[in-house]
C-alpha cells in the first residue's frame, strides 16, 4: 500500500466506524503501541471531517499484559498508556495496525477491563493477515492479505519511521 | 549502553541515562496506581523472596504490595523469626531461600555490603532494599521521581539533608543518584552526625557540610529530612530538646528556602523532633507522594529485574522520542 492508498482507507475505516456506531456518541478510539496510536489519531482526524467531532483518543501500552514475558525480555520496555477518559459505558475502538495472532488484542481487552466497563469493544485493524490463535475477530478492516508464516507485513508510517508504505516481505532468519 | 541490570545493589555505579531509564519506566506503573483494577499478572508465576536480616516496615509492605500488583508471589523471611537467631550463617539461609526456587531475592541486613555479598552468591536477580550506612537504591529512585513530578526536573537543584546523614544509606542512594544530574548539596545537623569526610563520598559532587539550619536552607529547592533515630539521641552530648531548638525544621525556618521548595522524608517521622506538623501537613510536605511513588518504584524494579529488559532494547526511534520527552520533563 501506498501513502495514499493508506490515507483512503483511513478515511473509508473512519466512515465505517461513525456509521456503524450510529454516530461518535460515547464514541472513542484506543490506539495500541506503538503504530495504532498514529493510526488512532488520524482515525479521529478523518472523523472530524465527518461528524465535526473530537472523537477521544487514548494509547495502551499492551506489555505488562502479554502471556509471552519470558520469550520476549527484548520487547518488554514499557511505553507509558494514556486513556485519559473512563471507559464505563463507552463504546470503545481499539486500534492496530497488523491482526495477526490475535494476542496483542487479548491482551489489550485485559488492559481495558483493568479501567472498567465499556458498553462495547470493536477492533478496527489497517491489514488483518489471517494466521489467529485466538477467537478474536475485526469489525473495522483495512485490507485483508493472504500470508504466509514465513512473511512479515511491514507498516512504516510517518510519525514513526520517517515514510509511508505497507509492504509484504520475507522474514529475515 | 549495554548494561543488562542484572541486579539493584546500589545507585553509585549507575549513569546518569541507567538511573533516567529506571524512572521513567516507573511511570507506567504510576498510571497503573490509580487504576480502579490494580493487579496485574505480568509476573503470574514468578515468586519474589523478601529476606528482610533488619526490621521494616514501609519498605517490606512497600515491595510486597508491588510483587503483588505484578501477580508475583512473595516469600517472606524476617529477622525475628529467622533460623539466623539459632545460629545459622547468612549464606546458608539465602541458600535455603534460593533453594525454594524464588526468581528474585530482595534483602535488607543491617551491614553495608551484605547484599554485594550474597548477589556474588546467587544466579538470581538481587534488589538490596538498604545495606547498613551504604545504599538504599529504591528509596533514591522514589525520592528522585517524587522531586521529578514536583518540580519538573531533577537537574542543577539545591538540595538540602538535614539530620543524621553518617548513618544514612538514604543520604548517600539521593546523593548518588542527583548528583549525577547536576545538584548541588547542601549537609546540615549535628557535627558528629555531618563530619567533613562526607563532603568527598560522591567525587565530581558539589556537597559542603553546614551546622546552622537557617544557613543550610537557604535558597533550597529540595529539603530532604532523615529521621533522626532517638536511640542515638540520648547519647551525649545532645538531648532531644537542643535538636529540636538546633535543628528541627519548622515553618519559620522553611521560609528560607525557595518559595517553591518541597520538603521530603522516608519515614518514620518523629513529629515534634526533626519536623512540626505544621510542615509534614503543609503543601511543600510530599511524605505521601514518596510513600505512592514507593510502590511504582519497586514495580519497575522487579518488572525489570525478572522480565530481564534493558535500556538497549529501546528500539532507536522510540529512544529518540523517550529522549525528547525526558528533555521536555527536565
Amino acid at each position: 500500500m501506498s501513502a495514499p492508498e493508506i490515507d483512503r482507507t483511513l478515511q473509508r475505516l473512519a466512515h465505517e466506524i461513525v456509521e456503524k456506531s450510529g454516530g461518535t456518541k460515547d464514541l472513542a478510539l484506543i490506539g495500541i503501541v506503538r503504530r495504532g496510536v498514529p493510526l488512532a489519531q488520524r482515525i479521529a482526524q478523518a472523523m472530524r471531517g465527518i461528524d465535526g467531532v473530537n472523537v477521544p483518543v487514548g494509547v495502551l501500552d499492551i506489555t505488562l499484559y502479554r502471556d509471552d514475558l519470558s520469550k520476549v525480555a527484548p520487547q518488554a520496555v514499557l511505553r507509558s498508556s494514556d486513556i485519559p477518559f473512563g471507559v464505563d459505558n463507552m463504546d470503545l475502538v481499539l486500534v492496530d495496525d497488523v491482526l495477526y495472532t490475535g494476542r496483542t488484542i487479548r491482551a489489550a481487552m485485559n488492559g481495558i477491563f483493568d479501567l472498567g466497563r465499556p458498553k462495547r469493544v470493536s477492533l478496527c485493524v489497517l491489514v488483518d493477515r489471517g494466521h489467529r490463535e485466538m477467537p478474536i475477530e475485526a469489525r473495522y478492516i483495512g485490507r485483508k492479505v493472504q500470508t504466509s508464516d514465513t512473511e512479515i507485513i511491514e507498516v512504516r508510517l510517518q510519525e514513526i519511521d520517517k515514510e509511508e508504505r505497507v509492504v509484504l516481505v520475507d522474514r529475515v532468519e | 549502553m549495554s548494561t543488562k541490570f542484572r541486579d539493584l545493589l546500589a545507585l553509585e555505579p549507575l549513569t546518569a541515562d541507567e538511573l533516567g531509564f529506571f524512572l521513567d519506566q516507573s511511570k507506567p506503573f504510576q498510571e497503573i496506581q490509580k487504576h480502579p483494577l490494580k493487579k496485574l499478572a505480568t509476573l503470574r508465576g514468578k515468586t519474589v523472596a523478601l529476606a528482610f536480616f533488619e526490621t521494616s516496615t514501609r519498605t517490606r509492605i512497600s515491595f510486597a504490595a508491588a510483587a503483588s500488583r505484578l501477580g508475583a508471589d512473595t516469600m517472606n523471611l524476617q529477622a525475628e523469626a529467622s533460623s539466623l537467631k539459632k545460629g545459622e550463617t547468612l549464606l546458608d539461609t539465602v541458600f535455603n531461600l534460593n533453594a525454594m526456587k524464588p526468581d528474585c531475592l530482595v534483602m535488607r541486613h543491617a551491614a553495608s555490603g551484605a547484599t554485594d555479598y550474597v548477589a556474588r552468591h546467587l544466579d538470581i536477580p538481587v534488589v538490596n532494599a538498604g545495606d547498613g550506612t551504604h545504599e538504599h537504591p529504591s528509596q533514591g529512585l522514589l525520592d528522585a521521581l517524587t522531586i521529578r513530578d514536583r518540580l519538573g526536573t531533577i537537574k542543577n537543584l539545591n538540595v538540602t539533608i538535614l539530620g543524621d546523614i553518617l548513618h544514612s544509606r538514604v543520604a548517600r542512594s539521593n546523593i548518588h543518584l542527583l548528583g549525577k544530574f547536576g545538584c548541588k548539596f547542601t549537609l546540615c545537623g549535628p557535627a558528629m552526625w555531618v563530619p567533613r569526610e562526607l563532603e568527598k563520598i560522591a567525587p565530581g559532587t558539589p556537597i559542603r557540610c553546614v551546622y546552622r539550619i537557617e544557613d543550610a536552607l537557604e535558597g533550597a529547592d529540595v529539603i530532604m529530612m532523615l529521621r533522626v533515630q532517638t536511640e542515638r539521641l540520648n547519647d551525649p552530648p545532645l538531648s532531644a530538646d537542643d535538636y529540636i531548638l538546633l535543628y528541627q525544621l519548622n515553618a519559620e525556618r522553611l521560609r528560607r528556602a525557595s518559595p517553591n521548595a518541597i520538603v521530603l522524608h522516608p519515614g518514620p517521622m518523629n513529629r515534634g523532633i526533626e519536623i512540626t506538623p505544621e510542615v509534614a501537613d503543609g503543601p511543600q510536605s510530599c511524605v505521601l507522594e514518596q510513600v505512592t511513588n514507593g510502590v511504582a518504584v519497586r514495580m519497575a524494579i522487579l518488572y525489570l529485574l525478572i522480565s530481564g529488559a534493558t535500556e538497549t532494547d529501546t528500539h532507536p526511534v522510540l529512544q529518540a522520542k523517550s529522549k525528547e520527552s525526558a528533555n521536555a520533563s527536565d
